[in-house]
């Protein structure tokens, strides 16, 4: 979509001065005690209300505590959600209060009930299914608006990588994040693991020393991870499935995972998991490689929309951004139709070329920016999961 | 399409595009190298020979150091090549490569 020869896509502009792609009707659980009910109520008025079951919330040290509350208050601030329900049992760590309030600083109705005082599973269901219906009618009237494509915070994903992601798909998608930034847009890139071997490329795009200098310290960290437990991260990092492909060592798979940053844009900072994605250009998360852990963390930081290159084939999605798949082999695009939304393998078998691969996606990044419903949200694909470094207690 | 890929001239290996069978002769860009076994889709075919504790080459970057001699026309693979990165594993790991640091963009 282009207005005055500048691309842009339909947005929903936010009090707060964000612009989200999608408006949703937010339900957290607190605590994984609260999980089931928050389902059950965001299923009611489905898909526009969307659930965040997690495993945490409680049993929790400090610093993995922290993690877990600024994620799901990351969730309730996102411009991709329209209104929150906090959805508490009554006696976890993690404040439902808190969380409300964030919402509430960010412009969106918020309400709170619990489990404790509102007498158990089925009336906190009732009146959590009355509430999210109301809230929902209350977002129907919101209108999108047309919005610059600078205004985009793309977040960069591969999964199940084999020998056509570093080729075909990952390339296709660093040509969009260059555009992307060329234009004044910005791109998230996680999964630490997936660097090593390749850092020495993106360190030289730094556009400061601090970040070059974050980059190698997170990328080091990983590696002493791996050297406190004594083993090798192979088996591990290529997995089983990229071995398979032909992927022999996690240098192999970092050059081509890291194409997914572009070839020119540059690296402003660094930042930990879920925080805030602040700059223009490229900013690197600090993430796990696992795919969902990783999404989670990046739409956490402000990503309104995901683009996933796969060679094997992952369903994969996420509660509040849509999640666009793309690869590179043929073999998948046809065996996991249902969860692809866009096949480059026409690069492979040369009938396509990379820029029209990339053209390709630039357009679809902003046709599903502007409203349209992605294979994962199609499927039902909502996984979330926060990341957690240390212990339960 | 080609059977097999050179990504960057530093490379020494290729990328099989579809599976090779032992014998197939690929020309490279005017270097023809034969294959000596089967190489699945997707993996990696010696371009020349790579001694070992040579660097493996591929994206024109390291990917890994040959455990063993390979000959041009050998798939190349977790039998013969060995990561250097997240090496728990060995007594005396690998240092992390220290990548240059940009400098900033006002010099100071």
């Amino acid at each position: 979509m282009t207005n005055d020869k500048r691309p842009g896509f339909l947005g929903y502009r936010r009090s707060d001065g964000r612009i989200g792609t999608r408006n949703h009707v937010l339900v957290v659980p607190t605590v994984i005690c609260s999980a089931v009910v928050a389902e059950r109520v965001a299923a009611s008025a489905a898909p526009v209300a969307t659930a965040l079951p997690h495993l945490a919330g409680c049993g929790q040290l400090g610093p993995d505590m922290r993690v877990t509350h600024d994620t799901l208050a990351a969730y309730c601030a996102h411009p991709n959600v329209g209104a929150v329900l906090v959805i508490a049992l009554g006696c976890e760590q993690v404040v439902a209060q808190m969380l409300a309030e964030t919402a509430k600083r960010h412009g969106k109705p918020a309400e709170i009930i619990a489990i404790q005082s509102e007498g158990g599973t089925v009336r906190t269901t009732e009146k959590g299914t009355r509430i999210v219906q109301g809230l929902a009618e209350r977002l129907a009237s919101t209108e999108r608006d047309w919005c610059d494509v600078s205004e985009l915070v793309l977040c960069l994903k591969c999964g199940g990588s084999d020998y056509t992601s570093g080729l075909a798909s990952n390339p296709a998608l660093g040509r969009v994040t260059d555009r992307l930034v060329d234009l004044g847009g910005s791109a998230v890139l996680g999964e630490v693991a997936e660097i090593m071997g390749a850092e020495h490329l993106l360190a030289a795009r730094a556009t400061n020393p601090n970040a070059a200098a974050q980059l190698i310290q997170i990328i080091r960290r990983v590696e002493s991870e791996a050297r406190s437990l004594g083993l090798d991260i192979r088996g591990t990092q290529p997995s089983p499935g990229n071995i398979r492909g032909g992927l022999t060592t996690i240098e192999e798979k970092s050059l081509g995972a890291t194409h997914k940053g572009g070839e020119r844009a540059p690296l402003e900072e660094v930042v930990g998991y879920s925080a805030p994605i602040r700059h223009k250009g490229l900013t690197v998360m600090d993430t796990p490689g696992l795919d969902v852990e990783a999404v989670t963390g990046m739409v956490g930081g402000g990503a309104q929309v995901v683009v996933f290159t796969t060679g094997l084939g992952t369903p994969t999605g996420n509660p509040i951004a849509p999640v666009i798949k793309i690869t590179g082999n043929a073999r998948t695009a046809r065996q996991m139709a249902d969860n692809i939304d866009l096949d480059v393998s026409g690069i492979m078998a040369e009938t396509e070329t990379l820029d029209a691969s990339a053209d390709r996606l630039f357009d679809e990044v902003l046709a599903v920016a502007s409203g349209r419903e992605t294979a994962a949200e199609r499927l039902g694909h909502r996984e979330f999961a926060i990341h957690r470094r240390n212990p339960t207690i | 399409m080609k059977a097999a890929l050179v990504i960057s001239e530093r490379d020494n290996v290729a990328t099989a595009l579809q599976p090779l069978d032992d014998g197939r002769v690929l020309d490279l860009g005017g270097v023809s190298v034969a294959v000596l076994e089967a190489i699945p889709s997707g993996h990696k075919v010696a371009i020349r020979a790579i001694a070992a504790g040579e660097p493996v080459i591929k994206y024109g970057s390291p990917i890994g150091t040959a455990t063993a001699d390979i000959a041009a026309g050998a798939h190349v693979h977790t039998h013969n090549v060995a990561s250097g990165r997240g090496r728990g594993d060995l007594d005396e790991p690998a240092p992390a490569a220290e990548p240059r640091l940009a400098e900033p963009p006002d010099g100071t």
